[in-house]
């Protein structure tokens, strides 16, 4: 893979309210191309750190620079270049699909097509609807249309599908992957793990204002939660001798028998398939569990997302 | 050709949030309804004298001048309580992420204000001269100008308030504590003269007392020459209030 530049980057930024530390000594980088997500749980710092790689709010500390320009210095030439989504900001209630993204693209430059950007989201059917009466989902695909009227270099999802029924939200994933296969690199927040292992190029882990672990979410589980299981069912009697140098094997309680194995690495799972085809075992159902994102956020903070 | 900073969005801002207001029906019928009927129905009760005398309308106050008012300040409230419900809905935040610059959100509104005053405002001549013939004798465009003078003399006083509160629940009592006791003091109802020195300077920073003095002159025939202070007046107030406006301005 050609390695890409950064078209986002984020050195020892700080910044506190009052006596109440958001961000303390944030570095990242956010590359060309990619879906990078700053995961963590709510209060953690995520929006105020984009905040202020948008420009909206002043930094304490580090410096920030967007598409080679800084965000406070250059905010009206960032502004033409950058899409943003904001956190539970709303729209003029009775103001109609077609007005808003209308007013949207008489701000900029340079305007997409808007009928295809509606059409593309799946909202050319509600062109007419006041905001007011749109769906949560409707809402949410508005304003990616908003961020995208532009078609901005960069653009800014924070915690997108926050609120959504899943059916919506995974259709909000299918779009946020279409706007990076266009080539537009996607800056998103997200407190949902589920969202970030199946959107996200690269994740950044944020707690408590700081930023904990950064990579690729496959190299995440790997590096800090390589624990493999694999769970079947089988009838066999004495299959724990039988599979013994595979280590312990539990039982399961309730009326089907199931084994569950634990072991680790990447071999781990071949090395229980070729035994128990080996030792001619009748299993009725086999599945492995992976540990996720999820697991490697619980692992490194000490608690759950939720907690 | 470069449009200057400002006007990028203006005008479409501007349609698009009169199209909005005419969307909500109460704010609608509030704007236009209520001065009107509180016109007609001050101008009956003064002018109850006799079955087919003419309204007094200069004693003890006048029903014109106390509707055009009305008209102003139910402008500013309905100002200040838009930029409330934007600022907590978050929409102010939205706008703020595009290239439109603060003055050109709060001119598009000024811009729908005061053509929603001349609309209302042509209503209530067009029932003036229809109920009360013969009193109507006012120069409508001399005295639509002085309406909206002082509609954007107050306005402007409605900007710092805009700015200030901090959420929708709010809006509605500020503006009411703010602005009515300001009419009292505004001389409509009884001369300057009447108060106490300390109020009267009070007064005069104001701007509905300028207001109401220069819609008096210009009902009265005196016109803009003899008012040419409180017209000045309201244009500096304007001008002091817009700037104090945007230093305290928030977004969120």
């Amino acid at each position: 893979m050609v390695p890409r530049d950064p078209i986002i980057s984020v050195s020892h930024l700080a910044k506190r309210y009052g006596r109440t530390v958001a961000v303390d000594d944030v570095s990242l980088e956010v590359l060309e191309g990619e879906i990078f997500g700053l995961i963590g749980p709510n209060g953690a710092g995520k929006t105020t750190t984009m905040e202020c790689v948008q420009g909206h709010r002043v930094p304490d500390q580090g410096t920030i620079s967007v598409l080679g320009l800084d965000p406070r210095r250059d905010a009206g030439a960032l502004r033409q270049r950058i899409g943003v989504q904001h956190q539970e900001a709303q729209l003029q209630k009775r103001i109609k699909v077609w007005e808003a993204v209308d007013l949207w693209g008489s701000l900029y430059s340079r305007v997409a097509d808007a009928d295809a950007l509606l059409a593309r989201l799946g909202l050319d059917g509600k062109r007419n609807a006041w905001f007011m009466t749109l769906s949560g989902g409707q809402k949410q695909r508005l304003f990616i249309a908003l961020a995208l009227i532009h078609e901005p270099d960069v653009v800014f999802l924070d915690e997108l599908t926050t609120g959504l029924d899943p059916q919506a939200r995974r259709a909000i994933w299918g779009l946020v992957t279409g706007i990076r296969d266009r080539g537009t690199t996607v800056f998103l927040t997200t407190h949902l793990m589920e969202e970030a292992e199946r959107l996200c190029d690269r994740v950044a882990i944020i707690e408590h204002g700081r930023l904990i672990e950064v990579g690729t979410p496959d190299a995440l589980v790997r590096k800090h939660c390589p624990q493999r299981a694999v769970v079947f069912t089988s009838d066999d009697a004495d299959l724990a001798g039988r599979l013994q140098r595979l280590g312990a094997i539990e039982r399961g309680e309730g009326r089907e028998a199931t084994h569950t194995i634990r072991g680790e690495g990447d071999d781990f799972v071949t090395e229980v398939i070729h035994h128990i085809a080996r030792e001619g075992l009748r299993v009725r159902d086999f599945r492995t569990v992976v540990p996720t994102l999820e697991d490697v956020f619980l692992k490194l903070t000490g608690h759950g997302i939720r907690d | 050709m470069t449009r200057p900073r400002f006007l990028r969005g203006f005008w479409k801002l501007s349609w698009v949030e009169t199209k909005i207001f005419v969307r909500e029906p109460m704010g609608f019928m509030g704007a236009l309804v209520v001065p009107l009927v509180v016109f007609i129905v001050l101008g009956r009760v003064v002018g109850a004298a006799g079955p087919r005398a003419a309204p007094r309308l200069d004693m003890p106050f006048n029903p014109a001048i106390v509707a055009a008012v009305i008209i102003a300040l139910g402008s500013v409230q309905s100002l200040v309580a838009i930029m409330a419900i934007y600022r907590e809905g978050g929409i102010l935040k939205r706008l703020r992420a595009t290239p439109l610059s603060p003055v050109t959100i709060l001119g598009a509104h000024v811009v729908v204000k005061l053509a929603f005053t001349v609309c209302s405002l042509g209503l209530l001549v067009l029932a003036g001269k229809r109920l009360f013939p013969g009193v109507m004798q006012v120069n409508v465009f001399s005295f639509t100008m002085a309406v909206l003078l002082g509609t954007l003399g107050i306005l402007s006083l409605g900007f710092v308030i805009a700015s200030l509160v901090p959420t929708a629940r709010f809006a509605q009592p500020i503006g009411a504590v703010v602005l009515y006791p300001m009419l009292v003091v505004s001389g409509l109802f009884f001369p300057l003269r009447q108060l106490p020195t300390a109020l009267r300077a009070v007064a005069y920073l104001l701007p509905t007392t300028h207001a109401v003095a220069l819609l008096q002159g210009v009902w009265n025939g005196s016109g803009w020459g003899a008012h040419w202070v409180n017209a000045a007046a309201l244009l500096a107030l304007f001008l002091a209030y817009c700037a104090l406006a945007t230093r305290v301005f928030r977004w969120e």
